[in-house]
């Protein structure tokens, strides 16, 4: 297996604070890793340096070989990422183009049908239901069908159709070989999902490799072992 | 020519928001119309009119501007849309780019608007040299846009940006300003441009290849931290 992430080193400092300190940690191509971690551990500036929205002051950090920036990983960070006031369809065809998506029209239409907006393709995002947004934003995110996706808490404040929506989207990525990264404070959906865990505590890792048939069992043993 | 591609696209998407909420034009069009109807009170409809309507116009232009500009990136901030574009393949030098064509033809538009008003209340007929007058306004706008577009970047963040915005960039835009007010001083006037009023459009054109090399050049160390 070739790494597809690959972090060596790497401190980020706000000011005096490192809120990642000597943080190394190698994720294989395929694999889904779940970020784990309490709040201000840093998880959030980990994903951020890996989507390239983050300088880091040392060490190094590669996806499929590249800096960040010319990675354009799949990100879905805290915000849904989407404007009010354009349409779902507007939002989603805008996106597809960004990202260069062949045939941006019919790939916005397949995933508004796909996270069931189909019906409210026109409507504005602003007139939107909070569970509208979020399906609309996993369309947003998948739509360019990433090789590395990056997910930041994304199972938090998700309806039960949204969480099987994007359980179903993970499961799909990984059969057609993407690389996941996901923090979370949800184990168990994180742990069914799961090929790896990282627990990250006050910036550093304290733990990295393959998620066990225990952890699965009892998703909140890792928080035990390294209390 | 991808760069190209994706700012076309970032200024067609800002156009399209501010067509639908006219959250900046309203403010940008409200600001100049005021301003123009009162110097109309306060300058007398004489030949002088046209020796000063350069300045008044260019002021009215630069800060009209402002409201613009600070629209401009703080538009991507509600649900974090700026991380998804910097995450995108979308480069940071397009998307500069793109704010700041649209930018430009919102500040045109208020500028057509400003100049009928202009003409009307001060009896001024400006259309006399309207090609070269278009070509000044091209320049100086596209000026006053990019460099709105870079620092509008800059301090998109701020808690300040909107008084940060200004103090920034008009001392940078006085050169800009001067040159745009002294080859609209003279077309207004009816004169002819005599080779030393072409150093001003060559000031102008320095001016914004300049600042559009810089802002290419450094949308990147701007926008990621």
């Amino acid at each position: 297996m070739t790494s597809a992430i690959e972090l060596a080193g790497v401190w980020k400092f706000y000011g005096d604070y490192a809120a990642v300190r000597d943080v190394t940690l190698n994720v294989e191509e395929g694999s889904c890793c779940a970020l784990l971690g309490r709040n201000g551990a840093g998880k959030t500036t980990l994903l951020r340096i890996l989507a390239g929205l983050s300088s880091f002051e040392r060490g190094s950090a590669q996806l499929f070989g590249v800096s960040p920036r010319q990675a354009h990983a799949g990100f879905l960070g805290h915000g849904i990422g989407v404007y009010e006031d354009l349409s779902a369809r507007e939002n989603l065809h805008f996106f597809a183009r960004v990202a260069e998506v062949a045939q941006p029209e019919s790939i916005a239409a397949e995933w508004l049908e796909r996270v069931g907006l189909a019906n409210a393709s026109d409507m504005l995002v602003r007139q939107f239901s909070r569970g509208m947004r979020q399906r609309l934003a996993l369309a947003r995110t998948f739509l360019h069908t990433p090789k590395i996706l990056l997910l930041d808490e994304p199972f938090t404040s998700l309806d039960d159709r949204a969480i099987a929506m994007l359980s179903e989207l993970l499961v799909e990525s990984r059969r057609r070989g993407a690389t996941i990264i996901l923090s979370t404070h949800q184990l168990r959906e994180a742990m069914v999902i799961a090929s790896h865990v990282a627990l990250i505590e006050n910036g550093r890792l304290r733990h990295a490799g393959e998620r066990t048939e225990a952890m699965l069992d009892d998703p909140g043993l890792l928080y035990r072992l390294h209390a | 020519m991808k760069t190209i591609r994706h700012a076309l696209l970032i200024a067609r998407k800002d156009l399209a928001l501010e067509l639908r909420t006219k959250e900046s034009l309203n403010a940008a069009g409200a600001f100049a119309i005021v301003i123009l109807v009162l110097f109309s009170f306060a300058f007398e409809e004489t030949e002088q009119i046209k020796e000063i309507g350069g300045g008044l116009l260019w002021l009215v232009f630069a800060f009209a501007g402002a409201l613009i500009f600070n629209r401009s990136f703080a538009r991507e901030l509600p649900n974090d849309c700026l991380d998804t574009l910097l995450a995108s393949p979308l480069s940071p030098a397009s998307l500069v780019t793109g704010k700041a064509l649209a930018n430009f033809v919102m500040l045109l538009a208020m500028e057509l608007i400003s100049i009928v008003i202009f003409g009307i209340f001060f009896n001024v007929n400006w259309t006399r040299h309207i090609g070269e007058l278009s070509l000044v306004f091209a320049l100086g706008t596209w000026g006053i846009s990019i460099l709105g577009a870079v620092f509008g970047a800059l301090t998109v963040n701020l808690r300040l940006r909107e008084l940060m915005l200004p103090i920034i960039i008009y001392p940078l835009l006085v050169p800009l300003l001067i040159a745009a007010i002294e080859l609209t001083k003279l077309l207004l006037s009816n004169q002819s441009m005599t080779p030393n009023d072409f150093l001003w459009t060559k000031l102008l054109i320095v001016f914004d290849v300049v600042f559009t090399a810089l802002a290419m050049l450094l949308a990147d160390t701007i926008l990621v931290n």
